[in-house]
């Protein structure tokens, strides 16, 4: 558990981010919260000759809610987005599935930035990203541009965003009254992962549905999607089940995560149902 | 103080002794993170070691080349098996009568064990040069399954091929380490065969570790101009250390001081020896400088000692009334690579035989068969006397089968079968003499105090309506008396690598009327600091908070055999209690000698003595103090102060009555503790306030060990549990509220009384989890399914009971 060496760097805006992660390339890497990343270090399943710190900058602040758009600054902690009450009533989802990630020490420091660059299959953010369908902008040495969080994902730990490129902010469609919006996360104690969790929201004849850690990406289903917003809650967990590819590890077999996915994907839809309008 | 103002109770009052619940003297530096761990131990030129560890369970060590590492800047010095060898130190005797090897000699039998130990002047460097060691492994055949092991060609320990005695008698197999028998076969077989009733299980106790928050590690100091030797270490039994490093190092022993500093928890991990000490020690030796070695969470859950992995084939059997007539059980004991279970040397299966429990079972029979596999060693008692919980365990689930078998009530078949409170002292059919108990009016308060039958009564209505579709919940009540056999204990059959398990206290009493107190115990957040000068105020009549407490530095404190099996209060506080008598004795002397009349006309009020028949002619405990430095009595030679070592004439046996409440989903099996109610006896109670501490503490990993926490392994021998997201600790989010209550039934040897009660609470809390997830599925027919209960494994009992449709 104890990290190789590395440079660590603090730049102040977002082009000299760019700047180092440019002369670095592959040896270079950017930290926010690190609470991915630092692990991995101490793992040593990560290790980078350079580390660049983005506490400092200043543009990758801040929460602005809008009335059809919501903005995240990529350094928004996880603690930030629980105790904003503007952005818990534009959209209480993202407050009820940040309380669902890790504990208070964690989310103090986590980023929203980190947790939806880092890839993991295991981060709630991504399936709550697809289901609220945010987009998420990216610089780097080319420019700016910005990537569906649904196009986002390609495989554990790969995602549209190249080396070079740093996710700036998160844009949110407001969803409009009479949505209702649910996270359903089964873990086995505080600090874990989920064993399976779905993001739904519904109402207005439209659903979306999203779930965590059940393949190697987050899973949007569109057909789920689909069937919920036609009020087919059968239709949806099986296209949902259908859509997933759980594997086995010390949560449990692929059979019983099936068997939670469906059960989460169901009190989802009943919780979100229930405040639809 | 010569205040007669105050009246008896308000002077034993200021003295905070036994019964007060006395706030703990630790906690100042702890909760302000002033302790002083090992970790915070800084010598001037200190390097730094760290382990190359073996990624395979079972592979011979082909080579081991250490240039790239050597050639890193910072780098010392790289240890292997090569290396210690000329000092005889690659190998180290285990405290079971096995040898282990320090650095992998030829061939590594579990994952994580230590090949070759990097030394450099700073932790990241000896980090980094860990990796650039490049070590050529050829993979071998991996058993971790003891039934296979006992069937397979495969040799584990090819170092004791043809031996066929082993320290424990006869061996049957290559990868079989001994048989330990108790009890009557032929006549518990009998009873089988004749029996109204039969039960007969597999209980299977899984393989899990104590994981204290602070991980083992040692800084050794050898000083080359005095040739003594310092090792700093987290050690249970910091005397026994320094006999085991003089023993095997050839240093002689007074020129070894150990040094248990502040303990961040043992729960038994710190009791055996470990590479690393001897690393440490060896390096220091070699480079004439101190050498720091503390292990990260990885490899203490990998390497350092686990516990249980004890799978025991059960038989209990009963008159058709439930009066149990005998049990009969048979242990396969998974120990790993090398058998390094940490119990008293005729007992290598630890107290196991204490499986009849809190109950009177004329026949019994016990046979326990250890076994080697690719895993790491240990079989330390976590937070129990040596196998006491897995024999708990055992006998209460054992109790829970046999109920159903009988189609009755499982409380009442207990209380038809408990030792009753005139049996005592009670002779148990494997051999222990339990010293006292009051089984029925505990576990009658406990019914009551969680009204059983209204639980009961719930729980039908729950299965009714479970069957009628209206909930998805399922309630269980978990029943749980355990009876432990701790204080280990009298020298006569009790012994770690022949050292007999006595312990031992000194005090001596400053002019001023305060103290200092020393013991051969080491607390690990017991609060010995606080209790034992509890015990010690109420003997002598000084205030607790002017006595002083030290453990842990073998060059002042007396000789101890540490602090594990519940042991501290029952030996140590013995001892506490003898020695205090000692000074209380002298002073009765002085105090005669100073009031002028007769010594046995004096007698002792609270904190003095007083003349008989005029209370108001007295002399304080603190006058006395300073009269034995300041007066030249005749006859009595100056000062005041005391040594006793105390050889326990039985073990204690503390017992409790434990109820959990608990509510399970039985389509995502998730469980919610809606009650736990644990009635502890500990005999004489201390402090009550630091008693319903361990017990909210023990109770909590005993929720672990039972709902989740287990060292796992693939078929590979890889861990799948290493980091502690994995491995199940509970926060205070799983942590539930508990109800602590207690009967008391002093002990009748020890001199006041006390049992010990650290790891009651674990012991009875594991089965009393387990029964309650059991008891939730047996009205739909569930017998035995084994620990731990995470979700997916309730949620398979659930399913393989058909609940999911
Ligand atoms: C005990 C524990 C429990 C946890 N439980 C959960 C949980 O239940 N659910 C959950 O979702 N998460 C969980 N996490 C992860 C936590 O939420 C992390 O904080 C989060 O995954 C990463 O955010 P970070 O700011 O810490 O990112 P870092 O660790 O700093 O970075 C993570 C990765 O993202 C990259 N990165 C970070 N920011 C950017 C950016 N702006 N642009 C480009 N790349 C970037 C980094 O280079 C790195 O590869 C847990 C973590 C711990 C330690």
């Amino acid at each position: 558990m104890i990290p190789a060496g590395f440079e660590y760097h603090r730049p102040g805006d977002i082009a000299s981010a760019i700047g180092i992660l440019e002369e670095h390339g592959d040896e270079a890497r950017v930290i926010a919260g690190g609470h991915s990343l630092i692990p991995m270090m101490k793992l040593r399943m990560a290790e980078m000759g350079h580390l660049v710190d983005l506490q400092a900058i200043e543009e990758l602040k801040g929460i602005e809610v809008g009335s059809d758009t919501v903005t995240l600054g990529a350094m928004v902690t996880q603690h930030e987005l629980i105790t904003h009450d503007g952005l818990a009533a534009a959209i209480p989802l993202i407050r009820e599935a940040a309380l669902q990630i890790a504990d208070p020490q964690v989310r103090y420091v986590g980023t929203v930035g980190g947790n939806v660059a880092n890839g993991d299959p295991g981060n709630d953010m991504p399936g709550l990203m697809q289901c609220l369908n945010a987009t998420f902008d990216l610089s780097g040495p080319d420019g700016n541009r910005s990537v569906a969080a649904r196009e986002f994902y390609e495989a554990a730990y790969f995602t549209a965003r190249e080396d070079e490129e740093i996710l700036t902010r998160i844009s949110i469609p407001v969803p409009g009254a009479g949505v209702g919006q649910a996270y359903e996360k089964q873990k086995r104690k505080i600090g874990d992962y989920a064993t399976a969790a779905a993001a739904v929201m519904v109402g207005n004849g439209t659903a979306s549905v999203a779930m965590t850690n059940l393949a190697d990406t987050p899973v949007w289903s569109e057909s789920a999607s689909a069937a919920l917003a036609d009020g087919d809650v059968n239709g949806c967990v099986a296209a949902m089940l259908d859509a997933i590819e759980p594997v086995a590890d010390n949560r449990g077999p692929v059979e019983f995560k099936k068997h939670v996915a469906g059960v989460m994907l169901r009190r989802a839809i009943d919780r979100a149902q229930n405040r639809a309008g | 103080m010569n205040d007669q103002t105050l009246t008896p109770e308000e002077r034993a009052a200021n003295l905070k002794g036994m019964g007060s619940s006395r706030k703990r003297v630790e906690d100042v530096r702890f909760t302000q993170g002033k302790g002083n761990y090992v970790d915070d131990i800084k010598l001037d030129g200190m390097l730094f070691g760290d382990f190359v560890r073996s990624p395979y369970a079972h592979a011979r060590v082909v080579s081991v080349n250490k240039e790239a590492a050597l050639a890193l800047p910072g780098v010392i010095a790289v240890l292997t098996a090569e290396d210690l060898s000329p000092l005889g130190l690659h190998w180290m005797p285990t405290l079971a009568g096995d040898k282990q090897m320090v650095l992998a000699d030829g061939k590594v039998l579990f994952q994580g064990q230590e090949v070759a130990f990097v030394v450099a002047e700073d932790r990241y460097i000896a980090a980094d040069a860990a990796e650039l060691v490049e070590v050529e492994y050829e993979e071998l055949p991996v058993l971790t399954d003891p039934f296979e092991a006992l069937k397979s060609d495969v040799v584990l320990r090819e170092d004791l091929e043809g031996q066929t005695e082993g320290a424990h008698g006869p061996r049957k197999h290559h990868n079989h380490i001994f048989t330990w028998e108790q009890g009557d076969k032929d006549a518990t077989e009998a009873i089988l065969a004749e029996a109204d009733v039969v039960a007969e299980e597999m209980v299977y106790y899984h393989r899990t570790h104590p994981c204290p928050l602070e991980t083992c590690g040692s800084v050794a100091s050898m000083d080359k101009v005095t040739g003594k030797l310092t090792l700093y270490g987290t050690f249970q039994a910091p005397h026994a250390i320094r006999t085991v490093v003089s023993l095997i190092s050839g240093i002689a022993e007074h020129n070894i001081r150990v040094i248990s500093p502040d303990i961040g928890g043992g729960f038994g991990n710190k009791v055996g020896a470990y590479a690393g000490y001897v690393c440490s020690v060896v390096a220091s030796i070699v480079t004439g400088k101190p050498v720091k070695w503390v292990e990260d969470r990885m490899e203490n859950l990998m390497s350092t000692a686990f516990a249980r992995d004890y799978w025991m084939q059960g038989k209990i059997a009963a008159t058709k009334d439930g009066k149990i007539t005998g049990l009969w059980c048979h242990t396969t004991a998974d120990h790993g690579g090398f058998d390094a279970c940490a119990d008293p040397t005729k007992f290598p299966a630890g107290f196991m035989n204490i499986c009849t429990g809190s109950y009177d079972i004329p026949t019994a029979y016990l046979a326990v068969d250890g076994v080697y596999t690719n895993k790491a060693p240990g079989g330390v008692a976590y937070r129990c006397s040596f196998r006491v919980t897995e024999a708990a365990y055992f006998i209460e689930r054992m109790i829970e089968v046999l109920a159903i078998k009988l189609n009755m009530d499982a409380a009442e078949l207990r209380r038809i079968n408990f030792i009753k409170a005139d049996q005592f002292p009670y002779q148990s059919a494997l051999g222990w003499e339990y010293d006292s108990g009051d089984y029925h009016t505990a576990w009658d308060k406990a019914l009551k105090a969680v009204d059983y039958e209204g639980l009961r009564a719930e729980q039908a209505q729950r299965v009714e309506e479970f069957k009628a579709g209206k909930t998805r919940k399922l309630l269980g009540i978990g029943l749980t008396h355990f009876t432990e056999i701790v204080g280990a204990g009298p020298v006569k059959n009790c012994d770690i690598l022949g050292l007999g398990m006595f312990d031992s206290c000194e005090i001596r009493i400053h002019p001023t009327g305060s103290a200092i107190a020393r013991l051969g115990t080491i607390s690990q957040g017991q609060g010995h600091a606080t209790t034992f000068a509890q015990i010690i105020a109420s003997e002598i009549g000084l205030p607790a908070d002017d006595i002083t407490l030290e453990e842990g530095d073998t060059d002042t404190a007396p000789y101890g055999l540490g602090t594990y099996g519940s042991r501290s209060t029952p030996v140590a506080g013995a001892a506490t209690a003898m020695a205090a008598r000692k000074i209380r004795a002298k002073a009765q002397m002085i105090a005669a000698y100073l009031l002028e009349v007769h010594d046995d006309d004096v007698e002792w009020d609270v904190d003095r003595f007083a003349v008989k028949g005029a209370p108001e002619r007295f002399k304080t405990m603190k006058e006395i103090a300073f009269a034995a430095y300041n007066q030249a009595i005749p006859g009595l030679e100056p000062g005041l102060e005391a040594v006793s070592y105390y050889d326990p004439p039985n073990m204690t046996y503390p017992f409790g009555a434990y109820i959990c409440v608990m509510e399970i989903d039985v389509d995502t099996g998730e469980w919610d503790v809606r009650k736990f109610y644990a009635l502890d006896d500990c005999g004489t109670r201390i402090n009550p306030m630091i008693i319903d501490g361990q017990v909210h503490g023990g109770v909590t990993e005993a929720l672990a060990i039972a709902m989740g926490q287990e060292i796992a392994y693939d078929e590979m021998g890889n861990v799948k549990t290493g980091t502690l997201m994995d491995f199940f600790l509970p926060t205070a989010w799983e942590t539930p509220n508990y109800i602590t209550d207690y009967t008391v039934t002093p002990s009748p040897h020890h001199p006041i009384g006390a049992k010990g009660v650290g790891e009651s609470p674990n012991v009875g809390g594991v089965p009393c989890f387990s029964n309650a997830v059991h008891d939730a599925f047996r009205p739909f027919g569930l017998v035995q399914s084994h620990m731990p209960h995470d979700h997916w494994r309730i949620w398979k009992i659930a399913n393989g009971l058909g609940m999911h449709g």
